[in-house]
């Protein structure tokens, strides 16, 4: 029977089948599993049915702990139950795991395997995750592609029915979950073949009933537990054979074959590689390679780890072997060797015996989604070649401490000549990569070749680089790495030949399609010199065209997709020219022919005019070019930044050793500022005539690239031409103090922000505001003369300044700068306050999620010092754990406040009386209290340093806590409505001075706007396709309910004067506060320019409340709650509806959509009642 | 006594139309225009350009921030079925035909060539009884001469009947040179109706923001004295059928306008302010006027008072301003 190719990735390919073979999926959104879930969850939303006829159960839960308990409770009520996740989330699974192993529960979990967060975390893939659920009792099932995930996901589903072990299914995450493969589609009724009805009855049957009433889950004592537990034993022991069954089974249905242990190589072989995972495909694509060159190699693929059934291993194996490399995804600091490694020493020494085994080493490849190449594998067989093979070794990573690491050949391509290899360099925003992910689908699915496809992206939310690596040909693709030899290259942006190297990997004649602004004569001698060496050398053939002409011409704007695979099908010869033209129009018609006829026709328009349009470059035969390439950062930099940072900046991180980095994960503060990627194509530029000086622009400003200083005019003699500087406005400030407003051009991102919030217009002409946008470019130069000018100039004397108003906070030097975080961020804004406000003692614990990402995601990251080396200190725990990590280093550091007070008390006598009562009595509660304790402190430290005794060392080693610090834990609505709001609460109750910033986006931002408990009634998210049904949660109410805890909710766009003296109060009070803010979020669907005119609208529609509740306002009698917004002023429905999240239900499910903002017109209403009531009761009824 | 009309080759009980409101995009307030006694109903304007806009907006905000970032490679659902503008108005047009037995006058408002031809015969095969075409073009440049205007409106007129077998009305605004002959080319285009004026909403500048305010307001039955007056002038120099609108709300009004010459006198206003039921009183009205000045039908006084039935023609013209200014002075 033939069956439908499809063109899917992994996660697709697993949630396929699951989706068609469960009843319920309990889930929860962490990368790369999320999109498994979103299939399940979309599909089941538009009523896609199982192959019982039944459309299965998706529900979104709090956290994967919360996941793993109801599947664990659908579980035994008898639903066939399925959850997808990785890495933590599978962690937080364990508990429930061993229970539902215990119980002989049949289920099958699907897994993106990815790295466990040690010294980082990393979203990448490895098996850190699923090696750590080895002792479960889970069966363990790899799949090495993505063909091969569909069909084991299958033949885990049915195995475990057969042997009620519960299985987990696991594929690489990224490498396998998101590579793009042509593959065989199973069929309902494969899966109805393989699949046993009879099973499914006795899984039911064995389900909790009030019918037929048993007990589980007991507690048991010595006397029984033991051998209870000892019961399960022939259930493990015949599942390898169960499953070897399945496969036979799925092999007579199906036609494709597997086995536990699969072999592949010489017959004879003496050399062997043991791996599992995408990794096997690599080492088959390496060993087909290395036996055609007469070597006697093989591997030996795993694919059911566990239960690990020896004599199939051994029994797999060519007897002719007598040496093994086994290679682990994991590292298991500490043992004596890595898991698989152990299961293999193992079955040798108790089946085949010490003295007849072959010689077996151990080592650790691929962690994090490192590259695994074929050169590596050569380099493993090589170092095998050798009479005593290192083992334990490392392979893919120079390890120039322990020197574990093997040798390879870097550069070794063994590709089918006649494959086509691509390369695609282009910008997240310019949709290079849904071009690509279109054009595997239309080569795919119009021919028969195989296709393949895997993208890499930026560690930045802004300004992003993605580089896509397409293989298509007419042999099976078997290379689950990065393409290292292309015989294609396309640049879609032109700015990346200045700071990517597009080269690296072209082969000679290989052909080039470059996107240039310039015409065909100009673009020569716009080429750099590098560029321009490298295509007469290499004998490029190379292909232009200015993209974005012609989708400006054609109506496309900014998105040059359609054009650049126009191109790219034009010249690559992959498809027949016309062939590829109709197809992609099929494909256009196919993708927007519900979005609308004109952007079908003005696709269509584009891809006519890129023909048009797309020129082949004459090549001069000499290099002539004056264009050379930048240094990757400043010669200003730091020697790290230089020596590593700067390294990774340009795509060369794979090449630092292993001594390039801190042992335990500690890395410098401020390093954005060293990046320098003019991502703006215009900046804001102030005019001083017009401007106010009321410094809106700057607080608002996410990526703190405006700033304002107040400084003395006798430092300007050494200004460059073009500074700007006016007369200081305020009468608090002295004469001969000028104002100057700077932007860093070079790290503006221009999202225009600064430009919505300017209050003032050129009177004469009202288009023209305090600061304008104009393109960076011409700028570039005097602006960055200017802006290190205005960095040279001192920062205003924090004690000169109020703290708690927009003007005077944002002379506060930013001690958070330069982020990655999304153009236009609506977060950013509030963390770079407090950062302004408090960075010098600041203390922070950060949950994982978009903040995490943009303030700790390297190359560069934001938090940053002052010019006294202070400044926050940062750190990212866990997701669920935030308030309970922060609420820690408040432990910490009140702790040591007390004990330095107490030795301070046995020691006043050495110190000094005085100083000691001073240190004591001081009073912190303003910024020059802060400043002269800190002054005492140092006093006092220089005392210490003289004295020998122990209590003076313990003293001084604490010393520093007796100035005030701050501790504030951050972190998004998903951590703080759901997977931490346990925690959360804990904290509220336990009274302690932190300081709480939830950045409200309402909807998992960072893992791509899944609904939380946060988002409001009628919004469209992922897991809530039909618009969320149910109220947003009122988190301000639950803590408020506590009456000791101090509560803002504060949006910046709405209110900026709120917003500052939310920051300043929720620091001030000695006890748990909380500030939830409004954040505008590209998860929203909206322009982001204007992200705070939305701020507003939610304030006016009555949706978001301003409102302060602080507990110390009992002290005089006052209600601690304030309203600080008006009452609704306008239509709910006129905020919503410029948001997409809101608008797009319009547009699926009209009728659904009245009915919700109906009700949450009422919903609205109802918590705008609410509060005002709780405003107007007494002080004493607020207790 | 007969308040019966023809319009678009329909046959009306009365001539009350309710024109494109939002009054339409409701069943149930549709029905209710019907029972109130609504002899056809115009829908609420298909807009070209904000369903365009409005398509590409969608488009361009589902897939914003997508393909860019590893762990959000998408931030929405995949809506495999979004309705696009086109499909709802369509939606709506087969629903209110499903419903209400009075005919169903569709409304297409724009002002470029493109796309309307498409729209036109999905609106037909949508089963719409007539189509209105309500061309907004707001000529800007300079170098833009009248007649290439007018030709804009042709060239769009008769590419919709080109291609579409329903009655067509073409709905134009009052600033145009040469109207009478204007008219006359749309007649001669194909149109099956005329009506006149498009009541254009005109901006305000909100002098505390600086800004340029779109601005709304309800007519008044002032507002009937510029389509009263181009009514009586074209009214015998054309067959077509001749629509009335723009601040019709009283009894009084109706009568004037039909006695200048309109078979349709179209409202809006008055009934998203006093409700559908406005228009049985109105009807109520009519009766009780003709039956104290003993007319029998409506069809009787139609036209009376244009230009070529009265006695001062010039009234209708230049003199009229004269007359007024003169009474004006003499007032005061």
């Amino acid at each position: 029977m033939k069956r439908k190719q499809v063109t899917i990735d992994g996660n697709e390919a697993a949630a396929y089948v699951a989706h068609k073979t469960n009843e319920v999926c309990a889930i929860y959104p962490i990368t790369p599993s999320s999109n498994m879930g979103e299939w399940a969850d979309e599909w089941s939303a538009l009523g896609i049915k199982n192959i019982w006829g039944t459309v299965p159960h998706v529900i979104e839960m709090q956290s994967e702990g919360g996941a793993a308990g109801a599947v664990h409770g659908a579980l035994q009520t008898g639903a066939l139950t399925s959850t997808f996740t990785a890495s933590q989330g599978l962690l937080l699974m364990i508990p429930n795991m061993f229970k539902i192993a215990g119980e002989l529960t049949s289920t099958v979990f699907h897994v993106s395997a990815r790295t466990i967060a040690t010294h980082a975390l990393s979203i990448f893939g490895d098996h850190s995750d699923v090696m750590a659920v080895r002792s479960t009792g889970f069966a363990l099932l790899a799949a090495g592609n993505v063909q091969e995930v569909m069909d084991m996901a299958l033949i885990a589903q049915a195995s475990t029915l057969k042997a009620r072990i519960p299985f987990i299914h696991f594929f690489e995450g990224f490498r396998i979950s998101h590579e793009v493969q042509k593959i065989e589609q199973l069929s309902e009724d494969d899966m109805r073949a393989l699949i046993n009805d009879d099973l499914i009855i006795e899984h039911r049957k064995r389900g909790l009933n009030p019918n037929n009433p048993v007990l589980r889950g007991t507690a048991q004592n010595p006397d029984v537990f033991f051998q209870a537990r000892e019961i399960v034993n022939p259930f493990y022991e015949a599942t390898p054979q169960i499953v070897q069954e399945t496969m036979d089974e799925f092999a007579k249905i199906v036609g494709r074959k597997y086995k536990l242990f699969e072999y592949e190589g010489a017959k004879d072989a003496e050399r062997v590689i043991v791996i599992m995972g995408s990794g096997a495909d690599t080492v088959h694509e390496t060993v087909d390679y290395l036996t055609g060159k007469g070597e006697k190699v093989g591997i030996l693929k795993v694919h059911l780890y566990r239960p690990f059934s020896m004599k199939h291993f051994i029994d797999e194996l060519p007897k002719t072997v007598n040496k093994i490399a086994v290679l682990d995804r994991t590292k298991e600091p500490g043992s004596t060797g890595e898991p698989l490694y152990l299961d293999v020493m193992n079955a040798f020494l108790e089946l085949v015996g010490a003295d007849k085994m072959p010689k077996i080493v151990g080592g650790r490849y691929g962690l994090s989604s490192k590259e695994f190449t074929p050169g590596m594998v050569k380099g493993v067989f090589d170092s095998l070649k050798k009479d005593k093979p290192l083992n334990h070794f490392t392979i893919g990573i120079n390890d120039d401490v322990s020197k574990k690491s093997l040798e390879y050949d870097k550069d070794l391509s063994i590709h089918k000549e006649n494959m086509f290899r691509g390369m695609f360099y282009g910008l997240g925003a310019d949709g290079t990569v849904g071009a690509n992910k279109n054009s595997i689908k239309i080569i795919g699915e119009t021919t028969d070749f195989y296709a393949q496809g895997y993208f890499v992206y930026d560690s930045k939310k802004s300004g992003s680089m993605t580089v896509s690596h397409l293989r298509f040909g007419e042999d099976p693709i078997r290379s689950p790495y990065l393409i290292n030899r292309a015989n294609f290259v396309a640049c879609h942006q032109f700015e990346f030949l200045e700071t990517q190297d597009v080269f690296r990997h072209i082969e000679p004649k290989g052909t080039f399609l470059l996107n240039a602004p310039y015409s065909t004569e100009q673009i020569w001698d716009k080429l750099p010199l590098k560029i321009q060496e490298q295509i007469i050398e290499k004998e490029l053939k190379v292909y232009v065209i200015d993209a974005l002409k012609v989708a400006k011409q054609t109506g496309m704007g900014v998105r040059i997709n359609t054009i650049m695979q126009t191109c790219f099908f034009a010249i690559s010869g992959v498809l027949p020219k016309d062939e590829a033209i109709k197809s992609i129009k099929q494909y256009i018609k196919k993708t927007y022919g519900k979005k609308g006829e004109e952007i079908v026709a003005k696709n269509y328009k584009a891809v006519d005019e890129s023909l048009a349009n797309l020129h082949r470059l004459e090549i001069p035969s000499k290099a002539t070019s004056e264009i050379m390439e930048h240094p990757v950062v400043p010669e200003a930099a730091p020697d790290f930044v230089k020596d590593v940072t700067a390294k990774i900046i340009s795509g060369y991180g794979d090449d630092l050793p292993v001594s390039s980095f801190s042992v335990d994960g500690t890395w410098p503060t401020g390093t954005t500022q060293w990046e320098k990627r003019n991502i703006a194509s215009e900046i804001p530029v102030w005019d001083p005539n017009i401007c106010i000086q009321c410094n809106k622009c700057a607080f608002v400003c996410p990526h703190g690239v405006i700033r304002p200083k107040v400084y003395y005019n006798d430092l300007l003699t050494k200004a460059p031409d073009t500074f700007k500087s006016t007369k200081v406005k305020g009468r608090e400030w002295e004469d001969g103090e000028v104002y100057t407003l700077q932007v860093a051009p070079e790290d503006c991102t221009g999202c225009g922000m600064c430009i919505e919030a300017c209050p003032v217009k050129d009177k004469t002409d009202t288009k023209r505001k305090a600061i304008n946008m104009e393109p960076q470019l011409p700028l570039r130069k005097s602006e960055k003369e200017n802006w290190d000018f205005f960095l040279s100039l001192p920062e205003v004397k924090r004690d000169r300044i109020k703290h708690d108003n927009v003007k005077g906070s944002q002379l506060l030097q930013p001690l958070f700068e330069f982020s990655g975080a999304c153009t236009g961020c609506g977060e950013t804004p509030y963390v770079k306050l407090a950062s302004q406000m408090f960075g010098d003692r600041m203390i922070i614990a950060n949950a994982t999620g978009c903040s995490s990402i943009y303030g700790g995601n390297l190359p560069t990251t934001p938090w940053t010092k002052n010019s006294d080396g202070r400044g926050p200190t940062w750190s990212n725990s866990l997701f669920e754990d935030n308030a309970e990590f922060g609420l820690g280093f408040r432990l910490t550091i009140d702790k040591h406040m007390e004990n330095a007070k107490e030795l301070l008390i046995i020691l006043k006598q050495k110190i000094g009386s005085e100083l000691v009562n001073e240190i004591l009595n001081a009073d912190q509660s303003n910024e020059k209290g802060i400043f002269e304790q800190r002054e005492r402190i140092e006093k006092l430290n220089k005392t210490l340093s003289g004295f020998v005794s122990s209590e003076a060392k313990q003293l001084l080693s604490i010393s520093d806590n007796l100035v005030k610090k701050s501790v504030w834990i951050m972190g998004g609505d998903g951590w703080a409505y759901d997977i931490g709001y346990g925690g959360l609460d804990h904290v509220f109750a336990s009274g302690r001075n932190v300081n709480i910033l939830v950045l409200d986006t309402e909807v998992y931002s960072n893992t791509g706007g899944q609904s939380s408990k946060s988002t409001p009634l009628g919004a469209v998210a992922k897991f809530a396709a039909a618009g969320k049904p149910t109220g947003k949660k009122d988190l301000g109410m639950m803590a408020m309910n506590y009456g000791n805890v101090y509560v803002a909710q504060i949006a910046m766009g709405a209110s900026d004067v709120q917003t500052a003296k939310a920051f300043q109060e929720a620091e001030s009070y000695n006890g748990p506060s909380m500030i939830i803010a409004y954040s505008h979020c590209i998860a929203h669907g909206i322009n982001m320019q204007y992200g705070l005119d939305q701020q507003k609208a939610a304030v006016e529609s009555g949706h978001w409340i301003l409102y302060r509740y602080d507990p110390r306002r009992r002290d005089s009698d006052k209600n601690p709650l304030q309203i600080d917004s008006k009452a609704p002023s306008i239509p709910l429905a006129d905020y919503i509806y410029k948001e997409t999240r809101y608008k797009m239900l319009t547009k699926s499910m009209p009728e659904r959509a009245k009915k919700l903002l109906h009700e949450a017109e009422e919903f609205v209403k109802q918590r705008w009642n609410k509060y005002q009531e709780m405003a107007k009761t007494s002080a004493q009824s607020q207790a | 006594m007969s308040l019966k009309t023809k319009y678009l080759g329909f046959d009306l009980e009365n001539p009350l139309v309710p024109s494109a409101s939002p009054l339409s995009r409701d069943i149930d307030s549709a029905k209710q225009l019907e029972d109130a006694g609504a002899p056809a109903l115009v829908m609420y304007s298909l807009f070209e350009e904000e369903i365009y806009h409005e398509d590409a907006e969608l488009d361009h905000y589902l897939s914003h921030g997508s393909e860019s970032f590893s762990e959000s490679l998408s931030y929405f659902p995949d809506h495999h079925e979004l309705i696009s503008g086109p499909d709802e108005y369509l939606e709506q047009i087969r629903r209110l035909k499903e419903n209400l037995d009075i005919p169903i006058i569709a409304s297409l408002n724009g002002v470029s060539l493109g796309g309307w031809t498409e729209k036109a015969k999905l609106i037909e095969k949508a089963g719409a009884d007539a189509l209105e075409l309500n061309v907004y073009y707001l000529p800007t440049e300079a170098k833009q001469s009248g007649t290439e205007v007018k030709n804009i409106y042709i060239d769009i007129l008769k590419t919709v009947k080109e291609n579409i077998s329903i009655p067509v009305a073409m709905k134009i605004g009052y600033a145009f040179s040469a109207l009478p002959s204007f008219s006359q080319r749309i007649e001669e285009a194909g149109a099956n109706a005329l009506v006149l004026f498009n009541r254009f909403y005109q901006p305000d500048i909100n002098l505390e923001k600086l800004e340029v305010e779109p601005s709304l307001s309800l007519s008044d039955s002032d507002e009937i004295r510029l389509p009263l007056r181009w009514i009586a002038v074209l009214r015998k120099q054309l067959q077509l059928s001749l629509g009335a609108t723009s601040g019709v709300h009283t009894a009084q009004d109706v009568l004037k306008l039909t006695m200048a010459g309109a078979d349709v006198t179209f409202m809006t206003s008055v009934l998203l302010k006093h409700g559908p039921k406005h228009i049985t009183k109105l009807k109520q009205e009519l009766h009780q006027w003709m039956e104290e000045h003993e007319y029998e039908s409506l069809d009787q006084m139609r036209g009376c008072m244009s230009m070529e039935n009265v006695n001062d023609p010039g009234a209708f013209m230049r003199a009229n301003y004269i007359k007024t200014l003169k009474e004006y002075q003499h007032n005061i």
